[in-house]
């Protein structure tokens, strides 16, 4: 993504008009795997439209953190609102933030005995209560703006990588979600698919989507991002303007890491 | 240097591709075919030769027992004779007269006669029944299940002597079967619903209104699920079951007494003794495959609960059923049971059997189902919980659909095995086709030591009907993979 290198000021992201509450709010957040602190006292706000990449290294709890705001993880002490919703253990709630919150996977956890078509349209359907043919017209849609229209009624198994990973997109804008969780979505993609996802998703990002990528494309976090959050052991460790993050890096642990994903 | 760069001068390139060579001989042809499959190196050779030796000898001890079979005999001491006086003192034959002089009770038990084609017609209906469910991709494969079911229950009408209209009315039956394949399966499908109905009216008689109330109590039971569904949907299940158990306790037999004074539709009652042969194995075997594939869903699906109460009590039963014998079950269904009925109930035996086999199966189909749950990847849960699906929908749209498919070898296997054990039911009592009908037949000072004949003959349609199954999961399996591709 080098070619690309214009970044966005913060200030120019188009806020959501009908609120300004921000999209999310993660206050003094706490998280163990049985007695492992995962994640330690996070607070995040992100606001409307902005697009945030974390990084770090792996066992840092970055996926863990953007798993937790659509509840696939639970915390266990502290607040997390999305979209106004408080996630509790209400399930309720968690489905009206699933249904609000779209996720793209590492794997992309297609549905193998679905064609891409019924894969988009499955929950316009069965969520939204969606026509069918409806629903079709608006996968349809989305399948074009990732720009695999001709492969609507294969099965995901006929795909590439990189084109499966594009249908997984469509499949969550389906939703037409007002955030984008994005968890590693080209680590497992040979690298000459890598460019296609990441272009898809540099899209998406002009169109005002509230996004939080975990990625190690830092590229496409200077390209993209408004802000870049640094993750180790759990804490937040640095945030800060793409900018800022990669030319002047403030804590060690940053830098170390700098240096080595950059380095080479 | 680069390796598109043409001006740097290079040793060779080869512009044209050879083009592909006849295999050599030993490779194609069924000489190729023999050398490599047979006798590719001295160690095949001896194995091929001792397979042969093996082979030709069982056939040559069986074969004279099927070729000098006798088919028309009034008794066993007859048959003897006949094989006697044909090949010579000493020479063995198979005394199949025995099956065509009671090839009736083996299939039919004591059914009366002159109903025979009430069960025939329960039979040749399960066909329609079953076809817009197993075959519901495939209009070719529909018609041509259809077509041969329609002929198999010609051909068993023909060999009853059923009468003549019900033959017609069959016949009429298949037809509009077909047509509605033809232009609306899904229609068929309410025939499927209002089969059991029907089959069991069919076979044991009696006013058509009793087991249509007990359809109709479900169908309350539905209803009332429904209406409550948006006001109050943790009740509506509870409220269904109340209902359920409401009409069938109290509406559903004054109901059918009324609406029987009304519209008498009545058939000779059958009682479940006079129940035996194939007849009753398929009865039992069909009713608890069917019942025992949703049980077995629904208790693989609690075992992997979150839910302690509901995991537990899931766990709890299937290492229960699983750890007693089908003998034990079917000794509770025969003879415990009553101690627990409020005295005068009476609650047929075949019924009884039915849940028992059924709870019985039902046990390793979650077992064989939560083995297919557990291959699916987790992102697959996690996929289906992003998109906000609830549970429901998840499991029924996501995670059945690739975890049944994944279980079909074994689901079909247990359905199999199920089948085989309705034979047990001799132990209790009934007549089933093995050991029941065949003793019963010996009783006979006639047939007195008539052994491998009626073996024989049960073994192959047993084998017949569950190697259908097999294959019927070979093409669901094929067909599957098919689409996954």
């Amino acid at each position: 993504m080098s070619e690309t290198t214009t970044t966005i000021d913060r200030n120019d992201v188009p806020a959501d008009a009908t609120s300004t509450a921000p999209a999310i709010e993660i206050r003094d957040m706490n998280k163990w795997y049985g007695a492992f602190h995962v994640l330690r006292d996070i607070d995040l706000t992100v606001a409307r439209g902005e697009r945030i990449v974390i990084a770090g290294p792996s066992g840092s709890g970055k996926s863990t953190l953007i798993r937790c705001i659509n509840r696939l993880e639970e915390h266990q002490s502290g607040q997390i609102i999305v979209d106004g919703i408080e996630l509790t253990s209400d399930i309720k709630n968690i489905d009206k933030v699933r249904s609000e919150v779209g996720m793209v996977f590492q794997h992309f956890n297609l549905f193998p005995h679905l064609t891409v078509l019924e894969n988009c349209t499955l929950a316009p359907i069965w969520v939204r209560k969606m026509p069918k043919a409806k629903a079709e017209e608006l996968a349809m849609r989305f399948l074009e703006k990732v720009r695999i229209p001709e492969q609507a009624n294969k099965y995901p198994g006929q795909l590439s990588g990189g084109q499966q990973q594009r249908v997984a997109i469509a499949r969550s804008l389906c939703m037409e979600p007002r955030i984008m969780l994005f968890d590693e979505p080209t680590s497992a993609l040979d690298p000459e698919m890598i460019k296609e996802v990441l272009d898809t998703m540099i899209e998406l990002a002009e169109t005002g989507m509230t996004m939080l990528c975990v990625t190690h494309e830092m590229g496409f976090a200077q390209a993209v991002a408004d802000r870049v959050i640094f993750m180790d052991q759990g804490q937040i460790v640095e945030q800060n303007t793409p900018s800022e993050f990669f030319n002047n890096p403030q804590n060690e642990r940053t830098k170390l890491f700098l240096s080595q994903i950059l380095g080479h | 240097m680069s390796v598109t760069d043409t001006t740097v001068p290079t040793a060779y390139v080869r512009t044209e591709m050879l083009p592909p060579r006849a295999a050599p001989m030993q490779r194609k042809g069924a000489l190729g075919w023999l050398r490599e499959n047979l006798f590719s190196n001295w160690f095949n050779t001896v194995l091929t030769v001792l397979g042969i030796a093996i082979i030709w000898w069982f056939v040559s001890h069986f074969w004279p027992w099927f070729a000098h079979s006798v088919w028309s005999a009034g008794s066993l001491r007859e048959c003897r004779e006949i094989i006697a006086a044909t090949w010579g003192e000493g020479a063995s034959g198979a005394c199949f007269a025995v099956i065509r002089e009671r090839w009736h009770q083996y299939l039919f038990g004591f059914y009366p006669r002159a109903e025979y084609w009430r069960p025939v017609m329960t039979i040749g209906l399960m066909f329609i029944a079953l076809a817009p469910v197993l075959f519901s991709v495939s209009a070719t494969i529909r018609r041509r299940v259809l077509a041969g079911g329609g002929l198999l229950t010609m051909i068993l009408m023909a060999i009853c002597g059923v009468p003549l209209w019900s033959a017609m009315l069959m016949l009429a039956l298949f037809g509009v079967a077909l047509l509605l394949a033809e232009y609306a399966p899904g229609r068929l499908l309410w025939f499927t619903v209002f089969y059991p109905v029907l089959g069991v009216w069919l076979l044991w008689g009696g006013s058509l209104w009793s087991p249509m109330m007990v359809l109709a109590g479900l169908a309350a039971g539905f209803v009332v699920a429904r209406l409550l569904a948006k006001r109050a949907p943790g009740l509506a299940p509870f409220a269904a079951i109340i209902t359920i158990a409401i009409w069938w306790a109290f509406i559903s037999q004054p109901l059918a007494d009324a609406l029987a004074g009304v519209l008498p539709l009545s058939l000779l009652h059958v009682t479940s003794r006079e129940f035996g042969g194939f007849l009753l194995a398929i009865v039992i075997g069909v009713s608890g495959i069917t019942m025992s594939l949703p049980l077995g869903i629904v208790l693989a699906l609690a075992r992997r609960s979150d839910m302690p109460l509901i995991k537990t009590f899931a766990v709890m039963f299937i290492e229960f059923i699983r750890g007693v014998p089908l003998i034990s079950l079917l000794f509770v269904a025969s003879t415990l049971l009553n101690y627990f009925m409020p005295p005068g109930t009476n609650f047929d035996i075949i019924l009884r059997v039915i849940i028992m086999v059924t709870i019985f199966a039902a046990a390793y189909m979650a077992e064989v189902i939560r083995g297919g749950l557990a291959a699916l990847p987790k992102g697959q849960y996690e996929a289906a919980d992003s998109l906000g699906l609830d549970y429901w929908q998840a499991q029924r749209l996501i995670i059945l659909p690739q975890a049944l498919k994944i279980s079909i070898p074994g689901i079909v296997g247990t359905f199999i095995g199920m089948f085989k054990d309705t034979t047990l039911v001799g132990l209790i009592g009934l007549y089933e086709p093995l050991k029941g009908i065949s003793d019963f037949v010996r009783a006979d000072f006639n047939w007195k030591g008539i052994y491998w004949e009626p073996f024989v003959f049960v073994g192959v349609i047993f084998f017949v009907i569950c190697f259908s199954m097999s294959r019927y999961s070979m093409y669901l399996e094929r067909r599957l993979s098919r689409e996954n591709r």
